[in-house]
């Protein structure tokens, strides 16, 4: 199988990956890099649990092939919390504010809710849910999960 | 309960989850993430048809392909029959009977050549006749989707062996006294449970044939005996089976019965000798995945003139699907709201599984109450209608109460019910809305659930193992499933709180069968009950054995301190001391991290470090050396349902009530939630936040139940395998829910508490179908409620 060689920033460091031309961002996270955060819940972008974050704006790796992420920067959940160990803001308020359940869709919740606080620090509860309307829950009910995104906005001020 | 221990430091407070960081950084590892040395991927292939026979499978060019290890099908297998009814066969030999049949499994290197060499397998198939209605399956001469039942005999039915009956008085002479009768007809249909994390395993065998099986089962040990029996019919009778529980990525029922795939995932590692993984794609989880059970139901139920109820008659018949899973024994949870869900003296409910070529059922989130309580809620309201009496009133008057026996046995022993409904009508204003406003309007529901366990094995136990070791880390040993539920909060609180150690210092492991002690299940809503009055329970043997230690080590403490103190003081005087107060271990007690003596917990020289006594504990001298550990298996003085399906199997019931208001657009036909109000009698909350995270989900996914989602089954085939196409919510469906919490201390539970994940579900559903009427006068029987079928009841109306 034709590999490719693509170079990213990948939570802040500079990477290379030599993988399959046809294998997705989110495979590539998954197994080359071992980063299993992101999850596939559905493969064909529609539920949201592979979201992670290119150039800031949250997106399915899902369906992003590899060779489109050259040259781009791409956070993903194993990326927010501080090196020493401290949680960023969002994940300090799904775990105070039970807004994580099973905690399959978390990491890509997480992630799109962060792409929001990051161009909207104060985001009505409207802008919350359109922005997590492609991140799928079964647990939830989504009220708790709005409210964590709410709380975390709220401590980042 | 509550009254001896009025302050608590845990118990009943909002700790966040934190035990479960690792959730929210990425490093919970489910069975997706979780990789075996050398392992193989698996794949099935599955049936084309709903109904035909197996000519010929031609494996040649599947066995071919680079990076295939093993190709099975159903003659390379032993053909033992597996599931509740023993109705089918882990691979299909000769005739498949639905479109989800295994017929060939391929295992290999990575799963793009696995799903390569599903592609190269060829079957052929001659097509049978099917049914897919169960009251056409019903009829004589209708094509029989079985031939012989699992001892060989020939069936000469599709209805199964499995007479679900329930009677208690005198329904004819009920009928007769009953001023007022009615009589409704509704049905429900497949829900897909949409667990985000779809289903999946790894088998794996030692090299003395011993199973390890990651997997994400709530039912660890029922693994374990449906999988003994299996090897006992392959050559492996007597191996060990260990069955351990990665992150389970949701579970609502989905995880109670060992799947066909898990059977498929051994026998692919046993062939190749390698750990085998199968994980389902979401495609595969809509179809392949065993869903809600559907029914239909005819209700009857009659009333006096007062509006007490007199009799409640219902027949139900389920679509059991092609095979027997957890979904053909719905009906004995059906019979608890049939039976027990408001007074009612007479009551006669029969349920009839029909085999039908199409997809079969199993278990969901309330195990056939939502089903019922449809139909029970539905009748409810019409009968109160026909007397003409408010249905919150109709409600109210024929509400349990405390210290009822009901004609099913159960005894009801606290009840919130009546404060449900109240706070239901005034959270609504029911007075005011009613019947008021032409396409809006309001409607309610309630239901009774186990709460308190639920004795559906002959044990109804839960083990669980509790070591300290001398930092003052507390290893739970849980033999249940954290499915998502909390339950690792929950449990840390309760430790810490009956131990007398903080929810940091607990550290929890669930799920796996080599450690832990036996446990029926992580279902029913038993696991905060059960678990809790287990961890009370070992805590309080912990604690006897820390406080012996203490009696030991505490004045060695002090007086050693006393005489060192001397040494580099010789003037120091030693205080008179009362040693008395510490001679017993009844006299002693622990919070937050330190023992002290009740009589004065204050004490100067006598409070001292829980790790200070668990050190000199341990490293005392030879012979004398201690640990502490301790263990209880819990098991209620319940009983199991008898012949007649009667018996308390539950040590306490939760009730609730769920009231709604909508918006009806005429229009569209589309229905809007104005409000959601969900009260709950749930004992006691141990965790406020935790607590309405069930009551928020559980309301969620009875709306989804009662407006938009169905597994639409055509000639046995799922047409809507997606989540574009099925329509679960998503956070743009704004349901505003209010929760409402009541909290009846129950004696049995642990700190009162009573088991809540299933109830908020239960009632959801007829609460909008009776708001829905309420709007525009119009009662879909027939979930879920479409907007095509108000828009066509609409217009039959209008005709």
């Amino acid at each position: 199988m034709k590999k490719v060689s693509v170079s990213f920033t990948l939570n802040g460091d500079s990477v290379k990956a030599e993988v399959p031309a046809t294998w997705t961002l989110l495979k590539t996270l998954r197994e080359y890099f071992e980063l299993t955060g992101a999850k596939e819940g559905c493969g064909v972008g529609e539920c949201g649990a592979c979201t992670v974050i290119m150039d800031g704006e949250a997106i399915n790796s899902c369906l992003c092939p590899i060779p489109e992420v050259e040259g781009r920067s791409v956070t993903t959940i194993e990326g927010l919390a501080d090196e020493d160990g401290s949680l960023h803001p969002l994940q300090d308020a799904f775990l105070k504010n039970n807004g994580v359940q099973c905690g399959f869709c978390t990491s890509g919740m997480i992630m799109s809710s962060k792409a929001l606080l990051d161009q909207n620090p104060d985001p009505t509860e409207d802008d919350i849910r359109t922005t997590i309307a492609g991140n799928f829950c079964r647990c939830t009910g989504y009220v708790q999960i709005v409210e964590s995104v709410e709380m975390a906005a709220k401590e980042g001020k | 309960m509550e009254e001896k221990m009025p302050d608590h430091l845990f118990v009943g407070k909002s700790i966040p989850r934190t035990i479960e960081t690792d959730k929210v950084t990425g490093k919970a590892v489910y069975i997706d993430d979780l990789k075996r040395p050398g392992m193989l991927y698996g794949k099935i292939l599955y049936s084309k048809h709903a109904h035909a026979k197996i000519k010929s499978i031609d494996t040649s060019k599947a066995e071919k392909l680079e990076g295939v290890r093993a190709v099975l099908t159903g003659r390379d297998i032993p053909d033992v029959r597996v599931g509740f009814l023993k109705d089918q066969t882990v691979l299909k030999r000769d005739v498949v009977r639905q479109f989800k049949d295994e017929v060939a499994a391929v295992a290999a290197i990575r799963p793009e050549i696995a799903a390569e060499a599903i592609d190269l397998i060829k079957v052929e198939y001659e097509k049978l006749p099917g049914v897919f209605d169960p009251f056409e399956a019903m009829k004589q001469g209708s094509p029989l989707v079985h031939e012989v039942d699992a001892r060989g005999r020939p069936i000469k039915s599709n209805i199964l062996p499995l007479p679900w009956k329930f009677e208690v008085g005198d329904i004819e002479q009920a009928r007769k006294d009953s001023a007022y009768i009615s009589k409704d007809t509704v049905s429900t249909t497949w829900v897909n449970q949409c667990c985000m994390g779809t289903s999946g395993c790894i088998a794996e065998f030692d090299q003395n044939n011993n199973l390890t099986l990651y997997d994400q089962t709530n039912v660890i040990f029922g693994h374990i005996g449906r999988i003994t029996e299996y090897f006992s019919q392959i050559g492996l009778r007597g191996k060990k089976i260990r069955v351990v529980n990665p992150v389970v990525g949701g579970s609502f029922g989905t995880k109670l019965d060992t799947d066909i795939y898990e059977f498929i995932a051994i026998q692919l590692a046993l062939k190749t000798r390698k750990p085998v993984k199968i994980l389902f794609d979401r495609e595969e989880e809509f179809q392949a995945l065993p869903p809600r059970q559907p029914a239909v139901f005819t209700i009857e139920q009659g009333c006096d003139k007062e509006g007490i109820l007199t009799f409640r008659y219902c027949e139900a018949v389920l679509d059991n699907g092609s095979y027997t899973s957890w979904g053909a024994t719905t009906p004995s949870v059906m019979i608890m709201p049939m039976s027990s869900l408001y007074r009612v003296p007479n009551v006669y409910f029969k349920a009839t599984c029909v085999y039908t070529n199409n997809i079969y059922a199993q278990a969901m989130r309330g195990y056939g109450n939502p089903q019922a309580t449809f139909a029970v809620e539905t009748s409810m309201d019409t009968l109160a209608e026909e007397a003409g009496i408010d249905p919150a009133e109709f409600r109210l008057i024929n509400r349990n109460r405390s210290g009822d026996d009901t004609p099913m046995k159960l005894r009801i022993t606290s009840c919130g019910l009546e404060e449900c409904i109240t706070a239901v009508k005034e959270k609504l204003n029911w007075d005011d809305k009613k019947g008021k406003q032409k396409g809006r309007g309001v409607g309610m529901a309630s239901l009774i659930h186990v709460a308190g366990g639920a004795r559906v094995t002959k044990s109804d136990g839960h083990g669980m193992m509790i070591k300290l070791d001398e930092y003052g880390h507390v290893d739970v040993i849980e033999s249940g499933t954290d499915q998502g539920q909390g339950s690792p909060t929950v449990i840390s609180q309760i430790v810490a709180e009956a131990l007398g150690v903080r929810p940091e210092d607990i550290f929890l492991t669930f799920g796996d069968t080599a450690l832990a002690l036996w446990d029926a299940g992580t279902h029913a809503s038993r696991h905060t009950f059960m678990a809790g009055n287990a961890a009370i329970g070992a805590c309080a043997k912990a604690k006897r054995q820390i406080l012996e230690m203490a009696v030991e080590q505490m004045p060695k403490i002090i007086k050693g301190g006393f005489k060192r103190k001397k040494r580099k003081d010789p003037e120091f005087v030693e205080p008179d001391l009362d040693f008395g107060l510490i001679a017993n271990p009844e006299d002693l007690d622990i919070r937050d991290r330190m023992i002290f003596p009740k009589k004065d917990p204050d004490h100067p020289y006598f409070k001292l470090p829980l790790t200070q006594i668990l050190q000199n504990g341990l490293h005392v001298g030879t012979g004398q050396s201690k640990v502490v550990m301790a263990e209880e298996f819990y098991d209620p003085p319940t009983e199991m349902l008898n012949w007649e399906m009667k018996g308390n199997l539950s040590m306490t019931y939760a009730f609730g009530t769920c009231g709604v208001e909508v918006g009806v657009d005429e229009q569209t036909g589309e229905v809007k939630i104005l409000k959601l109000v969900s009260a709950h009698d749930v004992g006691k909350a141990m965790n406020p936040t935790l607590l309405l995270g069930q009551i928020y989900g559980a309301a969620y996914t009875g709306v989804g139940y009662a407006l938009t989602e169905e597994i639409k089954v055509r000639n046995g085939r799922v047409m809507n395998p997606s989540f574009r196409d099925y329509q679960m919510l998503t956070a743009m469906d704004v349901v505003p829910i209010e929760p409402v919490v009541i909290e009846p201390i129950d004696e049995a539970g642990p700190y009162g508490a009573k088991g809540v994940g299933e109830p908020g579900l239960v009632p959801t559903a007829p609460a909008i179908a009776n708001a829905v009427y309420d709007a525009i006068g119009i009662r879909i029987t027939d979930l879920p409620i479409t907007p095509e079928k108000i828009l066509t009841a609409l217009k039959e109306r209008k005709v």
